[in-house]
């Protein structure tokens, strides 16, 4: 509990105020001249996230669930700062890192590292891994040409990587051992927060292990903040502090890693917990939740999760439901909290 | 352990692959038993066989593989022995086979009717009309929503999820008495893998079909299987019940991977990991497979284990397994 307490103390790492992302697809000629002559045809606008306000405080790990199209690597994307979000605020540290001008953004940023899912597609296949690791902190400073071959030497050992492989190439390691160049690359140039975007989704059961134990150590060895996005449950269990559900763009739940998985309040959380399939069950009846996931495109109206859930009432087809506190850290976006 | 007839039975099947490189030995000595009505779950990690080894048993093996010893006896006839017209004959018919993406069984460009009635007429003669019943019928059964104008769409109107129930109706159009299955839910979100476990379960018990379930994750294997048999470096390492084996694992490795799952573990305390990682099938270490990675390794693993009896109903392939209870406690 001392642990859970301490982190509440810390100061904000980042914050999000508002924070929403639109794609949008622009009519092409064609459809330009159908609509000018009356054919319901429109441009299409997706939400892929729509109103999210996040704080991640310094020193805590916070997971990101949700089903795909929720919006959940988008948002992680925008906190890493690669992708620029259509509205809304993102704080580091207590500088707004979307003044593009500003050095203290850069540097910011560049304290922010991001983890990807696909260790094969995020690495440059052309290149050593000795320069993958190195040339980013070269080219920022963080290491000067005669300090260089001991430094991604280090950075190599620290990641679980043998530093007698650095003139190889990335198709020369497996799976796991490549997710550990990935990992070796974003620590180079000093981060102290990190988006981990589905970064053991790839791996097998006994990789994925590995990996996570060297995420667990790095945090305490680094002193290092996890965004940590993923569809596994379980993984998100094992490592968070607090947890984070998404649901077609929105937050639905934010609460402590206990409370979640103890005391779900949401109903798309709760069914969400009666899907996973436990190690612990024996032949028994799957529960389950009725229909798809909507499309973003054309979201439902009111509570996006209203047509699958069980408790769905007329006001929750036409009324947004906000993110409010239910109990001490836990918030949840349900018009059932309003009647008990 | 039941004693109805037997569906399937392996033995010894040896699938290897003539490269270049050498031979790789993909599946080796692999023999096992699925019952009448129930699932089995091949369990393993990549490249441990347990694809290739579903491949084998419908007779999907392409060059430069092949089956190289054992038999695989469905229905008294030993189908590694059948002409490619006989098979052709079986498969889809009384054996079918449902992959991770559905697109492996679907046609992008043909509607699903079209699809779903070829597939009817080419082991039944039926009318047209027969067989789109039975079509529409079928999709039905797999939770499909209005199949009647669904059998109309195409492939692309699906989403993920309708698709792979679609391919799970394709295979169950003949009734067959075993499918198998390779990672069908592995890409589909959690929500949606709940509402196609709970079809198949379903299916399972009211057709009597067994069912092979090739997947790397244990939890769904837990909930869903009856039996399993985990896989390594194109070998059972151990089989039995699924309460048997992952209630109480023989196996150092099969501990290991129990071990590993994250709810096995206390909260944000390093997981129990395996060291290291598959080794290659081209050179695969003397002796034990699993030697250069298992605490217990010792003198006897440099020579190669058999898999044999340890325990009543229980086998592994393992000189020195995990008999006592805090052993097994993973």
């Amino acid at each position: 509990m001392s642990a859970a307490m301490k982190l509440d103390a810390g100061a904000p790492m980042v914050e999000l105020r508002g924070i929403s992302r639109r794609f949008e697809k622009k009519l092409d000629f064609a459809g330009k001249i159908a609509k000018r002559l009356g054919a319901p045809v429109r441009e299409e606008v997706v939400h892929a996230v729509d109103k999210v306000d996040l704080t991640i405080r310094k020193g805590e790990v916070v997971g990101l669930v949700g089903e795909s199209g929720c919006g959940k690597s988008t948002l992680g994307r925008m906190v890493a700062g690669i992708l620029p979000p259509s509205d809304g605020v993102i704080m580091r540290n207590g500088t707004d890192i979307l003044s593009r001008s500003s050095a203290a953004a850069r540097e910011m940023k560049l304290r922010t590292q991001m983890i990807f899912q696909d260790p094969y597609a995020s690495l440059n296949p052309r290149m050593r891994v000795a320069d993958i690791v190195g040339e980013a902190p070269l080219v920022h400073g963080i290491v000067s040409r005669s300090g260089y071959d001991a430094y991604v030497d280090e950075q190599m050992r620290r990641a679980g990587l043998d530093p007698a492989f650095k003139r190889r190439y990335p198709h020369q390691f497996s799976g796991g051992q490549r997710q550990r160049i990935g990992i070796a690359r974003a620590l180079a140039v000093k981060p102290d927060f990190i988006v981990c975007d589905e970064a053991v989704a790839a791996l097998d059961v006994s990789i994925q292990a590995q990996i996570l134990n060297l995420f667990i150590r790095l945090r305490t060895e680094l002193d290092l903040t996890y965004l940590f996005i993923s569809h596994d449950l379980g993984v998100v269990e094992h490592i968070s502090d607090r947890v984070v559900i998404m649901y077609l763009g929105r937050v639905v739940e934010e609460a402590p890693s206990e409370t979640v998985f103890a005391q779900p309040n949401h109903p798309y959380t709760q069914s969400l917990l009666a899907s996973v399939p436990r190690i612990e069950s024996r032949k028994r009846a799957f529960s389950v939740v009725k229909g798809e996931i909507p499309s973003p495109l054309n979201p439902p109206s009111g509570c996006h999760f209203h047509p699958r859930c069980p408790h769905a009432m007329e006001r929750c087809k036409v009324e947004v439901p906000v993110l409010r506190e239910v109990a001490p850290g836990q918030r949840s976006a349900c018009h059932l909290n309003d009647q008990a | 352990m039941s004693m109805s007839a037997p569906t399937l039975e392996v033995r010894n099947l040896q699938t290897h692959f003539f490269t270049r490189a050498g031979v790789v030995k993909a599946v080796d000595d692999v023999s096992f038993t699925v019952r009448r009505g129930k699932v089995m779950g091949l369990v393993g990690e990549s490249g441990s066989g347990k694809s290739v080894t579903g491949f084998s048993i419908i007779g999907l093996v392409d060059a430069p593989g092949r089956i190289a010893g054992g038999s695989i006896l469905f229905q008294g006839r030993d189908l590694a022995k059948l002409s490619e017209e006989e098979m052709r004959d079986l498969r889809g018919n009384r054996i079918a086979m449902i992959f991770q993406d559905p697109m492996m069984t679907l046609n992008p460009v043909l509607r699903i009717d079209t699809q779903m009635i070829e597939t009817v007429q080419a082991h039944r003669k039926v009318s047209h009309e027969a067989a789109r019943q039975r079509a529409r019928d079928t999709l039905g059964m797999v939770g499909i929503p209005s199949p009647d104008e669904r059998l109309k769409a195409y492939p692309h109107q699906f989403s993920g999820g309708m698709r792979q129930r679609v391919a799970i109706a394709i295979a169950l159009l003949h009734e067959p008495e075993l499918i198998i299955a390779d990672e069908p839910t592995t890409a589909l979100d959690v929500t949606i893998q709940g509402q196609i476990l709970a079809e198949v379960q379903k299916l399972a018990e009211t057709t009597g079909t067994s069912l092979i379930w090739i997947t790397h994750d244990l939890s769904v294997v837990a909930g869903l299987a009856d039996d399993i048999a985990v896989m390594y470096a194109g070998r059972i390492v151990e089989k039995g019940t699924v309460a048997e084996v992952l209630d109480r694992p023989l196996h150092p490795y099969t501990a290991g991977l129990i071990g590993s799952v994250p709810s096995r573990n206390k909260r944000g305390e390093p997981l129990r990991q395996i060291p290291g990682m598959t080794p290659s099938l081209l050179n695969l270490p003397p002796g034990c497979a699993f030697r250069t990675r298992c605490p217990r390794a010792a003198a006897p693993c440099m020579a190669e284990p058999d898999i044999r009896e340890i325990l009543p109903g229980r086998e592994a392939r393992c000189f020195i397994p995990l008999t006592s209870a805090e052993e097994q406690a993973a």
